[in-house]
């Protein structure tokens, strides 16, 4: 919106209407504040609602089965009493391991490659794919896992099929495109004159990849794989479909697992009274390992902006 | 020995060269295996008749209403709360504790796991307040579940519009309320839409918690109070309960290109936008 | 462009606000029992040709969801197919609609064809643990069974009594669920409803009993359980209306001709 400099000003309308139209500027401003106000109260309230309300629920139950009889007891059985979800928690940690294990080499890779190694042309159809690869839905994915990959375990590895590595793998999977988009990102945010000093000094492509650009790209990767861990570990219904929901400590990645999601979306449609919140306290579980995660991602985050 | 960089060089590029085409490949195989079962069951008629077998038969068209009017509720809802608490936090109050503390909270909020949020919405929409499984129900929890996002992403878009337009806007004689329509939100309009289709794509592959909260009927929404099926659950019930692969994989396919369709607007939307505002 | 995008959402909110102008039908919700589900689904669909004034919508979740929707009035109807009501559901009235078997299923691979009692409780306890103990190939067995709450696993375990189900045990959410598994799987052993087996899997006799309409009538197949619809209190209006139609000889000959075993 260029203004000439030669813009005619409004010719002074009467002083009346000059005075009542600064009235409702200066009402509508306030009104304005106001309803931003209620807005922001209204939605900060039903936030604070949801979060008291799982904390409502659960805090008490771990309070009232202690800590160790609920987080370290390996039974869990509603019906007799028994609250022990340490299988879920290491089924839970070992299938995000896993996932991470196969998601963040892969994609950071991936990231490496597509922004150093590519030329422009194809990275401009590349990222729209990835990016739509992330919004498929996850039952998508669970299928995929039950149809082929089960079976696949199945008869080459032994085991059910449905198992801990099914979940890890295509978890790995799922998690790959947020891994090497937000690393890409990253890495194109790294000034140019990065890499270009690089290479005058003489460096290889790669040589200047590895030492200076990864090196500053550093934080910023580490923030993506982190946030896909939490996603990982938020992941309830391809987990469901693949992981067997057995619930016992896993030996072998070939063994039926069930992690905390799975629990929940399992028994919450009869869940009554302690078991409910039983469900509610493993809720708050994994809220508090969400909360770490992402405390974690920020801090990286925030060490590169620092530096 | 001293591998010469040129060599490193080779097998660094071979290695993720490979790593990345292996990605590729496996990612896009996912889409064509899918793709390839599900488009020769596509017609128009599946697109516009009503299931029946329960989606042994005919078409999709109830889930195909329910998963353009769920997500549209839910950002009906979420989007005006979560602009609105942006545009307070942003140009309403100075930078102090409790808006630290809200900010946090909205980033913690985010993070969470959906499977909360239907349990959340299941205990309170469809048992305690009585809603029972219906649209409500199922937008409201969605609503919630989406509202983290688009606060985050409104602050950071409203954020990043430069002070120095506040400061001439302000020169102007604009009130603080002028300056918000006339100057801050229209800039920071694709970021804000980036968030909204960041909810619109979770809303639309959600399933755990839309079950939970919106039920799987089968039948055409009347009212807000009526149950109904998303895309994405009905392919979860007929793959699992091994109703009918092939529809299965026919509403995947276009549960495909509805992700397609939302990702190619919110492109050409903010091209569209940038492009205007650069005139 | 926000005009464009104001337009966009008065058009939904006039398809969403359809309800207020479309015709008023009364809602009636039947949830639970994931093994009576189609049947529901199938006789909702027949009663809403003949009565166009009420909107039957059915949902899944097992058997004690079916109760605790009830209970809490998330739902009308309930559906269970519980052996025995649990404690709580005393407080609700209930109606027999059918009566369902419980088959063991195997992968149609599988060499197993019958199998007793003592058999069924050993694998499902994870006693027997491979199946050339039964006289089949040389492979670990896999035990597929329900969540918890379902009215399928609570019947099945208190009719063969003493199933602890083994901690390797797969769960799954449906019985449907469970076919394809099994399905899948050849080493597999699953129990589902009768009314839901078909060509994918094979079922086991039991001791010599087919799990077939004929022997579940006349008594001789031993895992059997009554399917009941739930209400808070009588029920009334369209609720009434419904259960009477599912009783009807009308709706018990549908749940026949689907597969089921009526009533009486």
């Amino acid at each position: 919106m260029q203004d000439s400099p030669n813009t005619p000003v409004h010719p002074k309308r009467p002083a009346r209407r000059r005075v009542a139209g600064a009235f409702v500027t200066w009402c509508s401003d306030h009104l304005a504040r106001y309803v931003f106000l209620a807005v922001a109260f209204s939605a900060t309230a039903s936030l604070l609602l949801i979060a008291l309300f799982i904390l409502k629920e659960g805090v008490p139950f771990i309070v009232k089965i202690g800590f160790k009889d609920f987080l370290f007891a390996s039974e869990w059985d509603p019906s007799a009493g028994k609250f022990g979800i340490y299988p879920m928690i290491i089924a839970s940690l070992w299938v995000t391991l896993g996932a991470m294990l196969i998601g963040a080499p892969l994609g950071v890779a991936g990231a490496i490659f597509l922004t150093q190694f590519v030329p422009r042309s194809v990275m401009r159809i590349i990222k729209p794919m990835i990016e739509l690869l992330a919004g498929i839905p996850s039952v998508l994915y669970g299928f995929m896992g039950v149809m082929v990959l089960a079976p696949f375990i199945r008869n080459h590895l032994g085991g059910p099929g449905l198992s801990l590595l099914a979940g890890s793998i295509i978890l790995g999977i799922m998690v790959l495109p947020t891994v090497i988009s937000i690393s890409v990102d990253t890495i194109n945010a790294v000034p140019r004159t990065y890499l270009e000093g690089a290479l005058a000094l003489g460096a290889t492509r790669w040589q200047s990849v590895h030492m200076v650009i990864l090196k500053a790209a550093r934080s910023g990767i580490i923030a993506s794989i982190i946030l896909a861990m939490g996603r990982a570990v938020g992941e309830t219904m391809a987990v469901i479909m693949v992981v067997g929901n057995a619930v016992k400590i896993p030996h072998s990645a070939l063994d039926s697992v069930r992690t905390l999601t799975a629990n929940i979306a399992l028994e919450m449609g009869y869940a009554t009274g302690l078991h409910r919140q039983a469900l509610f306290a493993t809720g708050v579980v994994l809220f508090v390992v969400v909360m770490i995660l992402n405390s974690l991602a920020m801090a990286a985050m925030k060490r590169k902006t620092g530096s | 020995m001293r591998i010469p960089p040129k060599i490193t060089q080779a097998m660094a590029v071979i290695l993720l060269g490979a790593a990345t085409l292996f990605t590729v490949i496996v990612l896009v195989l996912i889409i064509a295996f899918v793709l390839k079962r599900g488009v020769p069951e596509i017609s128009w008629e599946f697109l516009s008749t009503k299931p029946k077998e329960m989606g042994k038969a005919g078409g999709i068209l109830p889930t195909v209403i329910g998963t353009v009017l769920l997500p549209l509720l839910a950002i009906l809802i979420a989007l005006p709360m979560g602009v609105g608490t942006a545009v307070y936090l942003s140009e309403y109050t100075r930078e102090n504790r409790i808006t630290k503390i809200i900010r946090f909270g909205t980033d913690c909020l985010a993070g969470i796991p959906s499977i909360i949020f239907g349990l959340f919405g299941y205990i309170f929409f469809v048992t305690m307040l009585g809603m029972g499984w219906s649209m409500l129900s199922g937008g409201l929890t969605l609503a919630i579940m989406i509202l983290p996002t688009i606060i985050r992403t409104s602050e950071e878009a409203i954020r990043a519009v430069p002070q120095a337009y506040r400061e001439v806007s302000c020169s102007l004689a604009a009130t603080n309320w002028e300056t918000v329509y006339k100057v801050v939100l229209p800039n920071a309009l694709p970021g804000i839409m980036t968030g909204v289709m960041l909810g619109i794509g979770r809303s639309i592959g959600e399933t755990a918690a839309v079950i939970f909260t919106a039920g799987s009927s089968l039948m055409m929404p009347n009212s807000l109070n009526d149950s109904v099926r998303t895309m994405s659950v009905h392919f979860y019930l007929l793959a699992r309960e091994g109703i009918s692969n092939e529809k299965a994989y026919a509403t995947a396919a276009v549960l495909v290109f509805a992700v397609l369709f939302v990702n190619l607007t919110a492109y050409w939307m903010m091209n569209r936008f940038i492009a205007k505002r650069s005139r | 462009m926000v005009k464009q995008m104001l337009r966009m959402v008065a058009c939904g909110l006039v398809i969403a606000a359809n309800g207020g102008c479309g015709k008023q039908r009364t809602a009636v919700t039947v949830a639970g029992s994931t093994a009576f589900q189609p049947f529901a689904e199938k006789l909702a669909e027949q009663f809403m040709t003949e009565r166009l004034d009420i909107a039957v919508t059915v949902q899944g979740g097992g058997s004690a969801l079916g109760v605790q929707a009830a209970l809490s009035g998330a739902a009308q109807i309930g559906m269970a197919d519980l052996v025995q009501l649990p404690p709580e559901a005393q407080a609700l009235t209930a109606v027999v609609v059918a009566r369902d078997g419980i088959a063991v299923v195997v992968n149609n691979k599988n060499s197993i064809k019958d199998l007793t009692m003592e058999q069924i409780r050993n694998i499902f306890c994870g006693k027997i643990r491979n199946w050339k103990e039964l006289g089949g190939v040389d492979h670990e067995i896999t035990v597929v069974s329900r969540e918890a709450g379902s009215g399928t696993r609570s019947s099945f375990e208190k009719i063969v009594k003493d199933v602890t189900l083994t901690k390797d045990a797969i769960i799954q959410d449906s019985n449907g669920t469970i076919r394809e598994t099994v399905a899948m799987d050849e080493n597999a052993v699953g129990y589902l409803s009768h009314g839901l087996l078909n060509e994918k899997i094979k079922a086991v006799t039991v001791v010599g009993v087919a799990c077939t309409t004929e022997e579940v009538v006349a008594g001789r197949y031993p895992i059997v359980r009554p399917v009941y619809l739930l209400t808070k209190g009588e029920p009334t209006g369209a609720c009434k209306d419904f259960i009477d139609y599912v009783c009807s000889a009308e709706g018990q000959k549908t749940i026949k001709d689907s597969g089921l075993i009526p009533a009486k």
